[in-house]
């Protein structure tokens, strides 16, 4: 048996330890070669720069990109923005629509509305039960304003792939751009911008064993040439679409982050999903639990169980010394509502709040899930004990029945 | 944010967690909050009816580890009060004796509620009048 290493950590789809290959990659450009990328007329300046262009190399062979398609950003949030926000400027004359999904990141939800207060007009595609969109819905909600379509590669709380070839295919049918937030899918799942049409992309690092506080936005430059109105102005970094010194210890982390998801993705991905399997299987045997999202179209890593009659962190307090997950269960401030993404796929709000989210990793071991699957079920029928949910649906009353005092 | 000892402390022994008969004139039993909120607290009391006295209290929470601890820790209150004296039992006490932060205050509200509620169940079944109760300001 391999040696159980404590504690366990689960939440890879909220950002994952730097691998210490990267770790090591990075250092030397924290201070011998501590240059700025933008000095021109030193060696300082020099080793700075080819260590930004190799690491561009890498995050752009890990998605057939050409180097020149990366923008390098302080992450996947500010990557969106300016891609939502670069498109909705430089593209106002074609129109004024964009399209995009009610199950999308914060980062993508909140830039649309906050361009819809402008002016902008957004349509929020619903989803189906399992976490899928409806193509065509997609169809008829394009309108010849339409400019934008941003559709997210897989979710970040269910891990649901989106059938992202065909979002493009269509999206370019009625001739608006097509982008996709890749965070939880890059270096995860093979992605090819070329094959599959995509014209705008974000990443980050710290979600494939990267630094946290670096990131890229893709934008293709052939068939068509996309372009983003720059959001934050200055000295015309990243040829002009933003500005700031490059973050080159961060951008060379990230590098060399690609560079390994790539290289390990094949077997990683057939490891973590056997993993994962194992966990989801072995879970499921107690009763009343469910899978949340697609299974099918679903990243290798991440599973998302509701177990019913239990409050999610409620449970979670039963193991979170050990093993740290997330839960779907929001119900630690004034707000008491469960995960919007949960809602949106028609779970009952009492379901979201019964959800935990496992997220594995690359330093995640069979024995650390052995000993999740153990510590989970047992907590889980502890706090059942303690449920009158679950003792009265084991008297056979429904709880839809009851009349539960309004909040 | 971590939890308190005492929180911890009743999440991992609960203290008179169970079911009273709810068909006997003794028991009151209150039950607050709703699924769909993520928090359900059910509380019980029975009162003997020569002294007055609550001679049991047991609880079962749908909720957070805060939720639980203060349904717990109400249930420990209760037991050996009188009806009235447990018409005393405020929510903030609750706060104190656990150390909730204010995000979780709303769950020590709801123990409160659960236990007027309990006490109302027992009122009524016992012919007297419910007792009205401000609305509570946090949930
Ligand atoms: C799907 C998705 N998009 C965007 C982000 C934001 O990424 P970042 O933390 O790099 O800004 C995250 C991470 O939280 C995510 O999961
Ligand atoms: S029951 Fe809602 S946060 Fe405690």
């Amino acid at each position: 048996m391999e040696e159980l290493k404590l504690p366990v950590y689960l939440d890879n789809s909220a950002t994952t330890p730097v691998d210490p290959r990267v770790l090591e990659t990075m250092l030397p450009y924290f201070t011998e070669n501590f240059g700025n990328a933008a000095s021109r007329n030193h060696s300082f300046g020099w080793v700075a720069e080819e260590a930004v262009d190799y690491a561009r190399e890498q995050v752009a062979q890990l998605i057939n990109a050409n180097p020149k398609e990366i923008i390098f950003t302080s992450g996947a949030t500010e990557a969106i923005n300016l891609a939502i926000k670069g498109v909705a400027d430089m593209y106002a004359k074609q129109g004024n629509h964009i399209i995009t999904v009610k199950t999308e990141h914060k980062a993508v939800i909140d830039t649309c509305k906050n361009l819809q207060k402008k002016g902008i007009d957004i349509t929020f595609l619903e989803v189906q039960p399992d976490g899928l969109i409806n193509l065509e819905e997609l169809e008829k909600a394009f309108t010849p304003k339409t400019i934008l379509v941003s559709v997210m590669f897989a979710n970040n709380e269910i891990g649901v792939i989106q059938p992202i070839e065909e979002i493009a295919r269509i999206t370019h049918k009625h001739g608006a751009l097509f982008m996709t937030d890749a965070t939880q899918a890059a270096g995860k799942i093979p992605i090819d911008v070329q094959k599959t049409g995509i014209d705008l992309m974000t990443f980050t690092a710290h979600k494939m064993y990267g630094p946290k506080g670096v990131g890229a936005l893709y934008v293709r430059r052939k068939n068509p040439r996309v372009k983003v109105t720059a959001q934050i102005d200055g000295g015309g970094h990243e040829r002009g679409m933003r500005s700031g010194t490059l973050n080159v210890p961060g951008i060379v982390g990230f590098g060399k982050a690609a560079e390994l998801c790539r290289l390990e993705m094949d077997t990683e991905s057939k490891r973590l999903s056997e993993l994962r399997d194992k966990l989801e299987q072995a879970l499921l045997k107690l009763e009343e639990s469910y899978v949340n999202g697609n299974t099918q179209h679903r990243l290798p890593h991440i599973s998302n169980i509701s177990f019913k009659y239990v409050e999610g962190e409620g449970l979670m307090m039963g193991f979170n010394k050990n093993i740290a997950v997330s839960s779907g269960s929001a119900c630690t401030s004034a707000s008491l509502e469960p995960s919007y993404v949960l809602v949106a796929l028609g779970l009952d709000d009492e379901l979201a709040h019964s959800s935990i989210r496992f997220s594995l990793g690359r330093f995640t071991t069979e024995a650390q899930i052995d000993y999740t699957i153990e510590q989970v079920a047992n907590a889980v029928n502890r706090m059942r004990e303690l449920s009158p949910l679950w003792e009265m649906h084991k008297e056979g009353i429904d709880l839809k029945t009851i009349q539960w005092s309004e909040h | 944010m971590a939890y308190s000892d005492k929180v911890l402390d009743h999440y991992n022994n609960p203290r008179n967690v169970g079911t009273l008969d709810k068909s006997k004139k003794s028991v009151g039993t209150g039950l607050v909050g709703a699924p769909e909120c993520g928090d359900v607290m059910r509380l019980q009391i029975e009162v003997d009816e020569e002294t007055g006295l609550i001679t049991d209290a047991k609880f079962k929470t749908f909720g957070c580890g805060s939720a639980i601890a203060s349904s717990s820790l109400a249930t420990e209150w209760l037991k050996g009060k009188t009806v009235n004296e447990a018409l005393t039992i405020d929510n903030m006490d609750i706060v104190e004796e656990l150390h909730l932060p204010p995000v979780k205050i709303h769950c020590s509200v709801l123990a409160e509620d659960a236990i007027k509620a309990a006490i109302n169940d027992y009122r009524v079944k016992n012919g007297l009048e419910p007792i009205k109760f401000e609305e509570s300001i946090i949930h």
